[in-house]
């Protein structure tokens, strides 16, 4: 089967301008594919920087709560009660809110605040320069170097802010697990400093974060705060429902899902039709094979093997170039939302397996229809 | 002489009920090993049917056909196509070779067809490109060669798995008169044996002073056979040739 395969394999290559045009056909597919669900995958993961940089097991927040970015603001008394429940080990508030901050060249530009806990500032980003217990001084907040930092010009260790015409003193630098969705640099502060420094409505607690005892405690916590008409979530909960929401209700996943589908179309096309005439073109020669002694499973092997050599040549281009361009743009645009992750190749890998198949198919019907008589009829 | 095909009351129609058309209608063939066979007779009598009914190609709706001493059309598919491989040369009126691969790789596809290995079936393929004249061509893609070369590449990989039987449909057709000749002379000179028949289907009068014995059809029946040598044994054949 070797030197079948060979021939194949020299057949298709031979004729350069068609093993050409598959190749691109797929590669186009891929790249475009490719580039859709990473650019997906990296705006659900930024979706959830949030949740994921916070890093609590638990979250009690307002049944209405679509994302981390629209809390509902509770009462305090829900702190006490979550603190009162059995097997919760530590419930404390956390206050998420945005604020102005005015820049040393007389711009402004706005910043995620998020008050932490006094004290156990549950929730801080790993500290990378600075010290953390400096938090506590007056005005103090933490900078987190991530892609947005720049926007606030980079304010290094001691740099005066001013937020909210309030000043605010940097006295460490923190490093996140993710950078945000939205291109807003975040500045880490005090529950009460943030309370303090931005707007308030009659509540201010954004959310609590809840480490349970156990974690076969949490279905007993999530039916007790939902008594008391709340939701507790999981941080894997939480991060379903936030991507859900960026999902269904922004347009943002549909419109990847169309446009990942119309790339699948176009590659299926170009490749399909670009083999279909290739097997055409060498139709009466698979005939006149099929008179010499090729069995039938023997010509849909050569066929197969054809339409998928081309196929995942396509897909390492496609990936290949799509990786590239991505690497590209992050260098470019640091905010740059797409990732490329394993499920995306897996993804675009499964789609390149149907093109492929849907190739051969299309081949190998024509090519088993034909009866070696037909081509000594001519 | 000794039988190597008989083919038994031949009939063969296409289509069904009113629509039915008969190609052949009870043709009765033997074959020998050692000579050079030519159905001829004008277009539309059968000639090609019949070559593709005794050559393992086209079912009868009756008859059989014995090669061997082996009823093929009691074979299954599979089995069919392996003794086509084994034991069929086919050379076709239009080649049916690659254009794009080279004369080589395009003789071996029947040793590749055997699952015989890469190396081994170029080298034998490149032998019978030598005996056919072609050596220097080895390398060259078919596209690039004449049609009197084309066919000499067509009738390297028909012979190239040693088959019993040699079939060719109308060789000629697409050869100017000389070169038609030349080639079928060069085949009855090296590649008949006696261990081997030629079946060629034509209606080239031109060569068909190469045959031993003539079949003329007409209408779907065998109307005569002429026998064009009383001298099989003084036939010049080189059998070293497939012998080395």
């Amino acid at each position: 089967m070797k030197g079948l395969l060979k021939i194949a394999l020299k057949l298709l290559a031979n004729d350069r301008g068609k093993f050409f045009t598959l190749i691109l056909g797929v590669t186009f597919a891929v790249f475009l594919m490719n580039q859709m669900t990473s650019m997906f995958a990296g705006i659900m993961r930024k979706s959830t920087s949030n949740v994921i940089n916070i890093g609590a097991k638990m979250w009690v927040m307002d049944p209405s709560v679509k994302n981390d970015r629209s809390s509902i603001p509770m009462p305090d008394y829900v702190l006490d009660y979550v603190r009162s429940i059995k097997g919760v080990a530590m419930a404390v508030p956390i206050y998420f809110g945005s604020g102005l901050v005015k820049l040393p060249d007389g711009t402004y530009q706005g910043a995620n605040i998020i008050g932490l806990d006094d004290t156990t500032l549950f929730g801080r980003p790993p500290i990378i320069k600075g010290d953390l217990n400096k938090i506590y001084n007056s005005d103090a907040f933490i900078g987190v170097v991530d892609s947005d930092y720049r926007r606030l010009g980079s304010p290094d260790i001691g740099s005066v802010l001013s937020i909210n015409d309030h000043r605010a003193v940097i006295v460490a630098l923190a490093k996140p697990a993710s950078g945000g969705l939205f291109g807003t640099p975040t500045l880490y502060t005090t529950y009460t400093r943030a309370t303090q420094y931005l707007p308030r409505t009659r509540y201010s607690m954004s959310y609590i974060l809840l480490n349970p005892k156990n974690d076969s405690d949490i279905p007993y916590i999530q039916e007790q705060v939902k008594k008391l008409g709340y939701k507790a979530l999981t941080q894997k909960q939480f991060e379903k429902t936030i991507k859900n929401f960026y999902k269904y209700k922004t347009g943002v996943g549909t419109n990847i899902m169309i446009m990942t589908l119309i790339s699948f179309i176009v590659g299926l096309s170009i490749a399909g039709q670009t083999f279909y005439a290739f097997v055409l073109e060498n139709l009466e020669k698979f005939g006149a094979l099929k008179a010499i002694g090729a069995k039938k499973y023997e010509l849909m092997t050569m066929i197969l093997f054809q339409a998928s050599v081309t196929s995942f040549i396509g897909y390492g281009f496609g990936i290949m170039i799509s990786s590239l361009m991505i690497a590209i743009s992050k260098v470019r645009i640091p905010n740059y939302a797409a990732v490329v992750t394993y499920q995306n190749m897996l993804i675009a890998f499964l789609m390149v397996v149907v093109i492929a198949g849907f190739s051969s198919y299309i081949g190998i019907r024509k090519v088993l229809k034909i009866e070696p008589f037909d081509v000594f009829r001519g | 002489m000794k039988t190597i095909l008989e083919a038994k009351n031949i009939v063969k129609y296409f289509g069904s009920d009113e629509s039915k058309t008969y190609a052949l209608k009870g043709v009765n063939l033997t074959a020998y090993y050692g000579e050079v066979l030519y159905i001829v007779g004008p277009s539309g009598s059968g000639k090609t049917t019949l070559l593709s009914i005794i050559s393992g190609i086209l079912r009868p709706n009756e008859g059989t056909v014995t090669v061997k001493d082996k009823n093929i059309w009691q074979m299954k598919d599979d089995d069919l196509a392996d003794f086509r491989l084994n034991h069929i040369g086919f050379v076709f009126q239009d080649y049916h070779l690659f254009p794009k691969l080279t004369t080589t790789e395009n003789v071996s596809i029947p040793l590749f067809l055997k699952r015989q290995n890469w190396d081994k079936s170029l080298k034998e393929a490149k032998y019978y490109l030598e005996v056919m004249g072609l050596g220097s061509k080895a390398d060259l893609p078919v596209y690039k060669l004449s049609g009197g070369e084309q066919q000499r590449v067509a009738i390297a990989r028909a012979v190239v798995s040693k088959p019993d039987i040699l079939i060719f449909d109308e060789p000629t057709a697409s050869l100017d008169g000389e070169t038609g000749r030349q080639i079928i002379a060069f085949v009855k000179e090296h590649l008949l044996t006696k261990e081997r028949t030629i079946i060629i289907v034509t209606h080239d009068s031109r060569i068909f002073e190469f045959a031993n014995r003539i079949l003329h059809m007409e209408d779907g029946k065998l109307k005569q056979t002429t026998d064009n040598s009383n001298h099989l044994d003084e036939q010049k054949t080189i059998t070293k040739l497939e012998t080395q």
